[in-house]
């Protein structure tokens, strides 16, 4: 006979030990991150430019050029993305081309980032003549993020009731109207988690900005949108590899700076969202 | 007078013929209720009226449903318009997830653009007024619409409708999700508000076509059996399906 008390002890062991798993190395990496680098950061490692062949000094240049990017690519695939997915739920007709289109989008979230990269290279660097700037690395990296951007925005779009819009047109509102008073305001919490995601994998990513933005060393900060910035994921690679005798000190810091600004960067949407989630009771 | 007048209305969802051969007249300041059993197409009547079906995929329709003397079926009429003259209350109240005040203010907000504060305010009290909930609300007109009760949902749901100002309320199973206190006061509420609009509703309940109706409509698999003063339906049927129904032995 099968003892059911012991085959549930059994199964919420593995369960337990699953999540285990995945917890402790996510924390551990926190943990060592935070051990290693916070001692290298303080006010001089944030504000000043690298020294001493990147040995020294701090890493201003790569917080500003990673802020630039990452807002670059937001600002151009926000917009764009949920442009794009009030399109494909509220009007496309459900016909092959629309599903074809749809599943397109999620294959687009899984394609590796070197290739983005290459793709930037082409269309932004050389055919656009952009040359390596943050504008090309912030289209690449904007286009990246758009499947993410438009495949949850649809989700949340979706999940506003049905029942709201028809409500809404029974009232005499048209459409449109109904989409930018009813939809789009129950959305938004949905929408900025995407927004969320996508920032965090702007911010990481090397391979899309490696051709097409990101500077080995430039200690002075950018003029316009058609110059070349130092970005934190990719000075972390080149300190980390390229450049011989860099304390560890620094190379721990970099990587607690980078985390540190995609949690901050976070921060902000989740503020944003709880403050909308607030309002959606449904 | 007429408020809305059907001919040959006929109505298919693809290969579906759900509407045969309509032909009916419903009176101004009347209600009319449309019964009939599950299925039959007294809902989908309703939708016709403000042409909610036509976010049905493959819905076609022949025929003529006049109203105010223009034919409402033909592709250039402007369904806003339409949508703003005949409104609609559905069987599961449905508030916004907003205030009561902004619920109240929806419609007009976006029909009438920037408004005053004062005129908005009188919107709301005139439109909660109408359908008794101004004495109950007056001091919760910011909180949710979500914390009411059922009733006052839908009574709210009606206001919402109000508030835009409309000739005819169709009201598809309106007490469906009550209780019988809440239905009776609903259904209170729609004799009052007879005098200002026309009213069509959809009720699987008898008893409540009988209570609360002037004319009535029987529906049958689509078809409009009969159509009359409510108390010649009930008391001396013309047609034998219409008295089985009636009568419970149908349906």
């Amino acid at each position: 006979m099968r003892n059911p008390y012991r085959t549930q002890a059994v199964a919420f062991f593995f369960l337990l030990l699953a999540t285990l798993l995945i917890v402790v190395p996510v924390g551990l990496v926190v943990v060592i991150i935070v051990q290693k680098g916070l001692p290298a950061v303080n006010w001089t490692f944030l504000s000043d430019i690298p020294r001493q062949g990147m040995r020294a000094g701090g890493i201003f240049p790569a917080i500003i050029g990673t802020f630039y990017l990452v807002s670059g690519a937001i600002l151009f695939a926000l917009p764009i993305g949920l442009l794009a997915a009030v399109y494909l739920t509220e009007y496309a007709k459900d016909n092959l081309l629309t599903r074809i289109i749809k599943l397109a989008i999620v294959n687009l979230a899984g394609v590796p980032s070197v290739v983005y990269g290459l793709f930037g290279l082409a269309l932004f660097v050389v055919f656009f003549k952009f040359g390596a700037s943050i504008l090309s690395g912030s289209l690449t990296l904007g286009i990246m993020i758009l499947p993410i951007i438009i495949t949850t925005s649809r989700e949340a779009l979706e999940s506003v009731p049905a029942s709201f819009r028809e409500v809404s047109l029974s009232l005499g509102v048209s459409k449109w109207q109904t989409i930018r008073h009813i939809v789009l305001p129950n959305a938004i919490p949905g929408i900025l988690t995407g927004t969320i995601l996508g920032l965090g994998r702007a911010a990481g990513e090397t391979a899309p900005i490696l051709f097409t933005v990101a500077a080995f060393y430039l200690p002075q900060l950018p003029g316009s949108v058609f110059d070349q910035v130092m970005a934190l994921p990719y000075h972390l690679y080149v300190i980390s590899t390229q450049v011989p005798n860099v304390d560890e000190k620094i190379r721990y810091g970099t990587a607690f700076v980078l985390l540190a600004l995609v949690l901050f960067m976070n921060l902000i949407a989740i503020v944003i969202r709880s403050k909308f989630r607030k309002k959606k009771k449904w | 007078m007429s408020e809305i007048v059907t001919k040959n209305l006929n109505l298919w969802y693809g290969p579906f013929h759900a509407l045969k051969d309509v032909n009916a007249s419903f009176e101004k300041h009347r209600i009319t209720a449309i019964i009939g059993p599950s299925g039959c197409g007294k809902s989908t009547l309703l939708r016709v009226f403000n042409r909610m079906n036509d976010f049905v995929d493959g819905v076609r329709m022949t025929g003529e449903v006049v109203i105010d003397g223009a034919n409402i079926l033909t592709g250039r009429m402007d369904l806003v318009a339409l949508r703003k003259k005949v409104g609609m209350v559905f069987q599961r109240p449905n508030p916004f997830p907003l205030s009561v005040y902004e619920n109240i203010v929806f419609g007009e907000r976006i029909h009438s653009g920037a408004m005053s504060r004062s005129a908005l305010d009188a919107v709301v009290e005139q439109s909660l007024k109408s359908v008794l909930l101004w004495d109950e609300l007056k001091d919760k007109l910011n909180s949710s619409a979500l914390s009411l009760s059922l009733e006052q949902k839908q009574r709210l749901c009606v206001a919402r409708l109000i508030a835009v100002k409309p000739e005819v309320l169709l009201m598809d199973e309106p007490c469906s999700t009550l209780d019988p206190q809440a239905t009776a006061r609903i259904e209170e509420l729609m004799r009052e508000l007879k005098s200002d609009y026309s009213i069509i509703i959809v009720t699987h309940n008898m008893q409540q076509a009988a209570r609360v109706s002037d004319d009535t409509g029987f529906m049958l698999l689509g078809e409009l059996i009969e159509f009359g003063k409510t108390t010649e339906i009930f008391t001396a049927p013309k047609d034998r399906r219409t008295e089985e129904y009636i009568t419970g032995r149908y349906g």
